[in-house]
């Protein structure tokens, strides 16, 4: 079985995020870092690809100027056997359906039999990728897992519902779009760090892929909008308990 | 102008989402429909109507999103809406993905508020927690695909009636409908509902574990409220993911919000941010869900929370 995982390089959420003035297009530093949010879908695609043994192998895809690859080679490190990095000029500020007509047509092209994604990235979030992909692609979408098993050639998942979960199943080829309850991602080891630096990394372009880049959508503005203030702050002396009665009392809570 | 808005039906309601998307969509002023998946039940249409919508395109199953993308989609053809609107619910994510990859058409996500001037639509979403907001334009062409955050537009009922209900054609889609739901299950909890509960009180990791997480449903039955957590208390397993607010949780705005062992990182922040009260308890004077407290207590759940039951006890 082929297993691809969508994996994205996003700036370090920890520093601040610049917007470039003109397009409003986040600026992409040289190094970015995996986002925390595909570590759930690289750990998914690496369980099952131990489960299943000898036949199985673990592709990742990410649309990215490449960079250092450091993000890229995270996932790697983790265990991934190689990458392919969708790299180009034309491809800056793709709303998310342009983004999904490259993963879809990259993940055909790697004959994926499954094509794992997160439920949302941490700096996009528009939370469509998956369902996108899955439609272009012609395959049905397995999303927001919250258990992932391999049950006789299909896939069967826990699917987070707001009043629980339901249990769903899916034949491959199929799109499956997990949550971070799913499993715990591991930490790469010292050897998987140093074996990253020598995986194979396939680099294409749009015009490789057959996709031309539309623009759809166009930012007009950026504010900075007044937020809510913050109120009294203060240290707990073994007291604090009663400013909150008062607060309480204030709102007419109690 | 015509606006379409999607609505799952649960335990014969229509989805609060809906009802929200429909009252903005007053706005624009031309037809208003729905897109109904679930039983159909009168409640669910009359509530439909009430709130605007004329038309009902209605689809009984709701197992494959496949399908019913192909459904809407031969409808849009059809019909040629303007506006679509979705909510966050999963079936609106998973549709709304679906049927923007076969129509070809952008979506745009997160929306707090959608505008149209000269047949251009807007949409403007917040960044980084809410401290920024960014406005999107549509430029290509109908329909515009919109996901809006829950209760950003207030539900009003305008006092129509029962909307004419045409059953949605499902076409044959091959191997992309082949997801089967084998059951469903329902993960309850005790107490009011969180989305409408007029007090939330919700913890974070700072709780320590899930039997110390505990205490907060005696502060919470105490003031009557409900209980809300953080997505890491989620992803431990303390509690189900029907408590988590925030971004990929629910959206909460109740007059008090209460918040224990909870750092405030945005995607928490942008689920309860416009409470009207908040009081926080962290021991990290640093910790960003201070900026955003009226009343914010420096110390430890573990000292602050007991203290505060007892005390709230003794008052009776
Ligand atoms: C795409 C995406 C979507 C997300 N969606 C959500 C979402 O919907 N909801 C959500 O909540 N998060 C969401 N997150 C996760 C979010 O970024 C944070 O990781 C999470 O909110 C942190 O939860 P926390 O505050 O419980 O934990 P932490 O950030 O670990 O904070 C724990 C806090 O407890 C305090 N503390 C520890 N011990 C004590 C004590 N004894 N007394 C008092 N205080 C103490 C600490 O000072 C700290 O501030 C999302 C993340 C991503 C990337
Ligand atoms: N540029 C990208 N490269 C690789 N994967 C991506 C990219 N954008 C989105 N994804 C995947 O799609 C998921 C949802 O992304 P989003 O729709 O941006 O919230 C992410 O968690 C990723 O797994």
């Amino acid at each position: 079985m082929k297993i691809v995982v969508c994996v994205k390089q996003i700036p370090d959420p920890a520093s601040p995020y610049q917007l470039d003035p003109e397009s409003y297009f986040v600026v992409r530093p040289n190094d970015q870092v995996l986002d925390d949010t595909d570590r759930y879908g690289v750990e998914v695609a690496l369980q099952l690809s131990d489960e299943l043994g000898e036949d199985a192998s673990v592709t990742l895809l990410s649309m990215s100027p490449g960079g250092s690859q450091q993000g890229i080679r995270q996932a790697l490190a983790m265990g991934a056997d190689g990458a392919i990095l969708i790299e180009d000029e034309t491809l800056r500020g793709a709303d998310a359906l342009t983004t999904s007509q490259i993963l879809a047509a990259a993940a055909t092209r790697a004959e994926a039999d499954l094509l794992i994604a997160g439920t949302e990235s941490t700096d996009g979030y528009t939370g469509v990728v998956p369902q996108q992909v899955a439609e272009i692609m012609g395959v049905p979408a397995l999303t927001f897992a919250r258990k992932v098993e391999h049950v006789d050639g299909k896939l069967r998942i826990e699917r987070q519902t707001q009043a629980g979960y339901d249990v769903v199943e899916g034949a491959l080829p199929a799109v499956l779009s997990v949550t971070s309850g799913v499993v715990e991602p591991r930490y790469p080891t010292f050897k998987g760090i140093m074996q990253a630096k020598s995986k194979p990394v396939e680099t294409l372009t749009a015009a490789d892929l057959g996709v031309t880049a539309k623009v759809s959508q166009k930012i007009v503005s950026v504010e900075e909008v007044e937020g809510r203030q913050a109120g009294d702050i203060i240290e707990d002396d073994g007291e604090g308990y009663l400013r909150i009665i008062e607060k309480l009392e204030e709102v007419k809570v109690v | 102008m015509k606006t379409w808005v999607f609505s799952t039906e649960s335990d014969g309601e229509a989805a609060g989402s809906a009802l929200e998307a429909l009252t903005k969509a007053r706005d624009f002023g031309g037809e208003l429909g729905a897109v109904l998946v679930g039983e159909g039940s009168e409640a669910a249409l009359a509530q439909l109507g009430a709130h605007g919508a004329t038309t009902v395109l209605h689809a009984a199953d709701n197992t494959s999103s496949g399908v019913i993308a192909a459904g809407v989609a031969a409808a849009v053809e059809a019909e040629q809406p303007d506006l679509l609107i979705f909510g966050m619910g999963n079936l609106d994510r998973d549709v709304a993905g679906r049927l923007s990859a076969r129509l070809g058409k952008p979506i745009l996500a997160n929306a707090v508020d959608i505008t149209e001037d000269g047949g251009t639509w807007r949409v403007a979403s917040e960044i980084l927690g809410g401290s920024t907001m960014v406005v999107t334009e549509f430029a290509g062409g109908s329909p515009a695909i919109v996901i809006t955050r829950p209760k950003v537009f207030a539900a009003e009922p305008s006092g129509g009636g029962t909307p004419t209900v045409t059953a949605m054609d499902t076409p044959d889609i091959g191997h992309a409908d082949a997801v089967e739901v084998l059951s469903q299950h329902a993960e309850t909890s005790e107490g009011p509902d969180l989305e409408a509960a007029a007090i939330v009180v919700s913890g974070g990791r700072g709780m320590g574990d899930e039997a110390r997480f505990g205490a907060l449903n005696e502060l919470a039955g105490i003031l009557g409220g409900a209980v809300g957590a953080t997505r890491a208390v989620v992803d431990a397993g303390w509690v189900p993911y029907s408590l988590q607010v925030g971004q990929t949780g629910k959206t909460v705005k109740p007059d008090l919000y209460v918040a224990c062992g909870i750092s405030g990182a945005m995607q928490h922040l942008v689920g309860m941010k416009d409470s009207t009260t908040i009081i926080s308890i962290n021991k990290d004077p640093e910790a960003p869900i201070f900026g955003i407290s009226d009343l914010g207590i420096v110390g430890d759940v573990h000292t602050v929370v007991p203290a505060l039951v007892e005390a709230l006890k003794a008052r009776g």
